[in-house]
């Protein structure tokens, strides 16, 4: 055994980000980590690597027990980590990149023949021939991850963590990868492989360890394990949290349609997507980590362009350069990302909720604060936000009341389609309910609501249809009547061939 | 996607943290309170109501720049430019009355041309900073570098360089001139620094300067206007370094293209980060930034009336503003 | 590929610009050669190579700053405090002066590392900080007027001598380039700056060391001004504690018409040293066009023509920066 990780916890703030979480890769094999956003794959990670420290539970590595307490102590006992993009310097050349503060010098002096010769019979073992002279941000994105595998290798890395490393990749280029993963190999290196995409992690991987809820959930040889039960394990199944609130099935089907996204594609992010959202509705969209919700809210809401296919909203054909354009419309969007894209942290609970209201709320620029305060006290109260006073700063209040002021941010305008991306994301069991509550509420006075979940019993609670996306394609659309979770782990499971 | 973080630096004593928080907070004014405290034990005359004019006057335009200076700050910007416009305000104002730029046929409009037409100018010279920055993505920082270097040069080549005189009643009465004994420019700073307050306080584009500075993805996808708001901020930053330019010449009845305004965007940011504006951007504290100036003033005041040289007074403040920034950077991350 | 063909193959956004300015210096040499009677002369030459040397050494130290994303507007500042102290020293011996500036300088370049890499404050507000306290220093110690050097210990030779035919600025603006170009190319530290402007915290994870790193170019930033400082005392015979101001800027102006991005992790030593020429140039044929008679464009069109050049090359920096990351995302 390489490397073992046992029964290790951590809590941040508290809260606790692994419990218990185990993970243990063998000489020269390829592990498969995978669970959903959340899950603790990163803090498990993180603490191997140094970056974080373990509050309890074991780690040995090659035989011997080890704490690291920086990334710079992992890596010189042989523990290498793949980013996606982020650990290449990226105007500098490939040679410097795998040579970089181990530079083969002679006399003081960099020995610029040897870094180049070196480096290209590194890469050579993996069968890529490129100039190594030239920066390593004109490659291609399998290339670059080359490159620093690479680096690993010549640092005489043991255990290669690579995270997500296809996420950016085309089909000839995962192939490239996987030949390099086996190349590592055969020359006894490991490798912890996390991944999304199942129908990769069955061609490369040996074994797979699951984590759910900051837990370890299952561990088992890739082949033992059928892609329904590596689904399952990674989304759990808890559903008794929550009342199924979602509308009678044939209803829905005749209101009229609001929002028809047809075909839309943008980058490779977003392939082929069409899905619907009926008046008075909550339309629910699905797919694992990376198979393109996000990007297809963006493209919706106008903060990204469309460059294929095509979006109609309220029977019209509509092409939103920039948000303000779809808020004109009377689209909003509550973001993923609360931290990145929906709270101004230092502005008040007051502001924030009424920022994307300011133009109605303004006469000659001057803002109404008398109707503010009105409206601000109306949605705190109607959405049960615990706060000292309006005036407190959004960044003092919980995940929850954040979520809520951004609702509030969005309810304030009168919408006629809201977008709601994982809106109970890092929020308790019960303030979770609660929203999901108060979307329902919302949907029947005839809001449409788009719900992007990866949460399956969200879903299934709330949800009136379900579209399924997979690597940035919509695979399935379930109606009411034929959502159950067998289905949606069945269409989850696709992967586009 | 996993993000990379350093590791967890260990987090400071909690009453380390909070001593920060509270001198981030109150440091400001009790500086200010303190240096008062000192002048008038230790300074002669200090409470006279000349000392009080001298001191006001020789804030005034300081706090005039540095409102501008915290708009763009607060966006997440920076103005290096506002000197090099003071200049070109100062030289553009007497060319306009003395009908060097074109005849003159009646002084009071030519007067009234002349405060018009210089803020109008650098008014679009700070337009010009906001495309940079926001068309052309370029850092706030290079993008006013280009008019800072430039833009003396230009005042320069208007006057050749030249000293321009003169003595215009109407004109200079924007600081020469009294209203119910108060100087005008003292007036005029005060007027400034209430609109902009009350912009801040009261306005759709107040929240939306901060919003911007605050986090501007965030304010991108809630519908405002991004890049109008920054365009717009650079413009009123270079209007009132006009406005201000206008006061130095009419005060001094004499306008140097080579010294009007020099040094001035090293005192409008000191203002601003002594008045507790965080430089990251986010926040505007209008009322800050009038204290941190009237503290760079008295600072300055004080050292001189006690007998330390000028030169000092600079050391003292290059200390003021690496202090004043990292306390608010310290109690920002708390 | 033929080795002559893959050394001019362009690699980055960077290597164009620097390309291009080498390419107008050219231009501007050969417009000036043609044009001008003396222009070629060798007085116009030794004097154009004493006089802007020191403006070239300042741009080295601030392309090493650049070059990690960082700027330092401290440099005027310095040299005019080092100016004072080598003019204070100068009588003792040659060699206290132009030490004596040196170390002035590493003084305020040493304490421009310990406020970025320990106070963590941005550095272009730590080095404004700064050059205020370097020019009150400079004040104060010169009492507030020109301080005269001495001209019996061998100090003005520095500034004002030659040595086999070229002036000794000049001999030392090349040394300390040939030391630059060393450092940048061929020196482990050198390639570790490129990697730090390229990213702080990727740096970091590569095992680099960067807060020392950081702390070692404004260190160098520092010394390279104070030793502008000594040249500019030793040239004119005097520490000036008012001179310097806009050096700054001329500094900025050259690295980054030069071709060294802004943002960090590019940067050449040739393209910063053309940089500052074509600069200086541009000066010295507005005072040859005026001597023409022609036109009579005065000395302040200079500072109105290198903010054009810096508008010009930050456009198209960024420009083609967006072509760039417009290319990575598809």
């Amino acid at each position: 055994m390489l490397l073992s990780m046992q029964g290790i916890c951590k809590s941040f703030n508290g809260i606790p980000a692994l419990r218990a979480a185990s993970l243990e890769v063998g000489e020269a094999e390829v592990m498969a980590l995978v669970g959903q956003n959340g899950a603790g794959k990163s803090t498990l990670i993180k603490i191997l690597t140094g970056a974080y420290r373990r509050d309890e539970g074991a780690v040995a590595f090659a035989g011997e027990d080890v704490s690291f307490s920086m990334p710079a102590e992992s890596q010189a006992r042989g523990i290498a980590t793949i980013y996606q993009e982020i650990n290449l310097a990226p105007q500098r050349s490939v040679a410097e990149n795998i040579y970089l503060s181990r530079e083969p010098r002679r006399f003081g002096l960099i020995d610029r023949s040897a870094m180049r010769e070196r480096a290209a019979a590194v890469l050579r073992t993996f069968n890529l021939e490129i100039d190594v002279d030239q920066p390593v941000a004109g490659f291609s994105a399998a290339t670059r991850q080359m490159v620093a595998i690479a680096r690993a290798v010549t640092q005489k890395a043991r255990l290669v963590i690579m995270d997500e490393p296809t996420s950016s990749l085309d089909e000839r280029e995962v192939a490239i990868l996987f030949d390099t993963i086996r190349t590592l190999k055969r020359g006894g290196v490991s490798v912890v492989f996390i991944g999304h995409r199942l129908d990769e992690l069955y061609r490369i991987c040996d074994k797979v360890t699951i984590m759910r809820d900051g837990k370890t959930v299952a561990t088992a040889a890739m082949a033992d394990m059928p892609k329904l039960a590596l689904v399952r394990h990674m989304l759990g199944k808890e559903l008794a949290a929550f009342e199924a609130i979602a509308k009678d099935a044939d209803e829905g089907e005749r209101r009229p349609v609001r929002l028809s996204v047809e075909n839309a594609g943008a980058g490779v992010r977003v392939r082929n997507v069409s899905l619907t959202v009926r008046e008075g509705e909550i339309s629910g969209l699905a797919g694992l980590l990376g198979s393109g919700r996000t990007e297809t809210a963006n493209l919706i809401f106008g903060a990204d362009r469309l460059q294929r296919g095509e979006i109609r909203f309220d029977g019209e054909v509509r092409s939103y350069r920039q948000p303000a354009d779809a808020i004109a419309d009377g689209i909003g969007l509550v973001a993923e990302d609360r931290k990145v894209d929906g709270i101004i942290p230092d502005m008040s609970i007051r502001e924030n909720m009424t920022l994307a209201l300011l133009p109605k709320l303004a006469r000659a620029g001057i803002v109404d604060r008398a109707r503010q305060d009105e409206i601000v006290a109306r949605y705190v109260t109607a959405l049960g936000i615990k706060c000292t006073s309006p005036d407190q700063p959004i960044k003092e209040l919980s995940g929850g009341n954040q979520q809520k002021v951004l609702l509030g941010r969005w309810l304030c305008t009168d919408p006629k389609l809201l977008i709601v991306d994982e809106p109970t994301r890092g929020i308790d069991i019960g303030a979770k309910s609660e929203i999901l509550r108060l979307l329902r509420r919302l949907a029947d006075e005839g809001l449409g609501v788009l719900m992007i979940s990866s949460e399956l019993e969200e879903l299934l609670a709330a949800a009136d249809r379900v579209t399924v996306l997979s690597d940035g394609t919509s695979v399935a659309v379930l109606p009411r009547r034929e959502l159950s979770e067998a289905a949606l782990f069945a269409a989850m499971a696709h992967q586009v061939e | 996607m996993t993000t990379i973080e350093t590791q967890a630096t260990a987090t400071a004593v909690p009453s380390g943290k909070r001593f920060f928080t509270l001198a981030g907070r109150y440091g400001t004014v009790a500086a200010f309170l303190a240096l008062i405290l000192f002048n008038v034990v230790f300074t002669p005359n200090f409470l006279s109501l000349q000392t009080l004019n001298v001191n006001l006057t020789q804030v005034a335009t300081i706090v005039i720049v540095a409102i501008g200076m915290t708009l763009v700050i607060a966006t997440g910007g920076i103005d290096l430019s506002v000197g090099s416009l003071m200049a070109i305000g100062g030289a553009l104002a007497p060319m306009i009355f003395m009908g060097t730029l074109f005849p003159v046929s009646s002084m009071p409009a030519a007067v009234a041309l002349a405060f018009v037409l210089p803020v109008v100018a650098t008014g679009l010279l700070g337009l010009f900073n906001g495309l940079l920055v926001t068309r052309f993505a370029i850092q706030p920082i290079i993008a006013t570098l280009v008019l800072f270097i430039a833009g003396r040069g230009i005042a320069q080549v208007m006057t050749n360089g030249n000293l321009q005189v003169f003595r215009n009643e109407g004109f200079q009465f924007i600081a020469l001139g009294r209203v119910a004994g108060i100087p005008a420019q003292v007036i005029l700073m005060i007027a400034i620094a209430a609109i902009a307050w009350a912009a801040i306080r009261y306005t759709m584009f107040g929240r939306q300067i901060i919003a911007v500075g605050g986090n501007e993805k965030a304010a991108r996808l809630t519908g405002i206007p991004v890049h109008r708001v920054k365009l717009l901020v650079y413009m009123i930053s270079g209007a009132l370094a006009g406005v201000a330019g206008l006061i130095v010449v009419a005060r001094n009845s004499a306008s140097d293209a080579n010294l009007v305004g020099l040094g001035m965007e090293l005192d409008a940011i000191a203002a601003v980060a002594v008045g507790g504006t965080l430089l990251t951007g986010g926040r505007a504290n209008i009322v800050g930034t009038v204290i941190g100036a009237l503290v760079i003033q008295l600072v300055r005041y004080t050292l001189l009336a006690n007998g330390v040289p000028d030169a000092a007074a600079l050391i003292v403040k290059a200390a003021l503003i690496l202090l004043a920034v990292f306390i608010q950077q310290r109690a920002g991350k708390s | 590929m033929n080795p002559l063909l893959k050394a001019l193959t362009l690699k980055s956004p960077g290597d164009m610009a620097r390309l291009g300015v080498i390419l107008a210096l050219f231009g501007l040499i050969l417009f000036g050669a043609l044009r001008y009677e003396n222009f070629l002369s060798q007085y116009n030459i030794l004097s154009f190579l004493r006089y802007n040397s020191m403006f070239a050494l300042i741009a080295l130290g601030m392309a090493f700053v650049i070059m990690t994303g960082g700027i330092d507007l401290s440099v005027g500042g310095t040299a005019a405090m080092a100016s004072v102290v080598a003019a204070l020293l100068s009588p003792y011996h040659w060699a206290a002066g132009l030490f004596g500036g040196i170390a002035a300088g590493l003084a305020v370049g040493a304490l421009n590392g310990f406020t970025v890499t320990v106070m963590r404050i941005q550095p272009f507000i730590a080095t404004l900080a700064t050059m205020l306290a370097a020019y009150g220093t400079g004040l104060l110690l010169a009492g507030n007027q020109s301080v005269s050097v001495s001209y019996d210990s061998g100090f003005t030779a520095i500034g004002q001598d030659d040595f086999l035919g070229f002036p000794i600025p000049a001999w030392i603006a090349l040394l300390v380039y040939v030391a630059g170009w060393l450092v940048l190319e061929r020196l482990p530290v050198g390639r570790h700056v490129l990697a730090i402007g390229d990213g702080e915290a990727t740096a970091a994870l590569m095992g680099l060391k960067v807060r020392r790193t950081l702390a070692a170019v404004y260190i160098g930033s520092g010394a390279l001004a104070g030793l502008a400082g000594v040249i500019l005392a030793s040239q004119f015979g005097a520490g000036q504690p008012t001179e310097g101001v806009g050096w700054e800027l001329f500094a900025i102006a050259s690295v980054v018409v030069g071709g060294t991005l802004l943002t960090g992790g590019s940067g050449s030593v040739g393209a910063t040293l053309a940089g500052a020429l074509l600069l200086a140039m541009v000066f010295n044929i507005l005072n040859f066009e005026n001597g023409l008679g022609w036109i009579s464009l005065s000395a302040y069109w200079q500072s109105v023509i290198r903010g054009g050049f810096l508008l010009i090359v930050v456009v198209l920096q960024a420009r083609l920066m967006s072509r760039r990351t417009g290319e990575e995302r598809v």
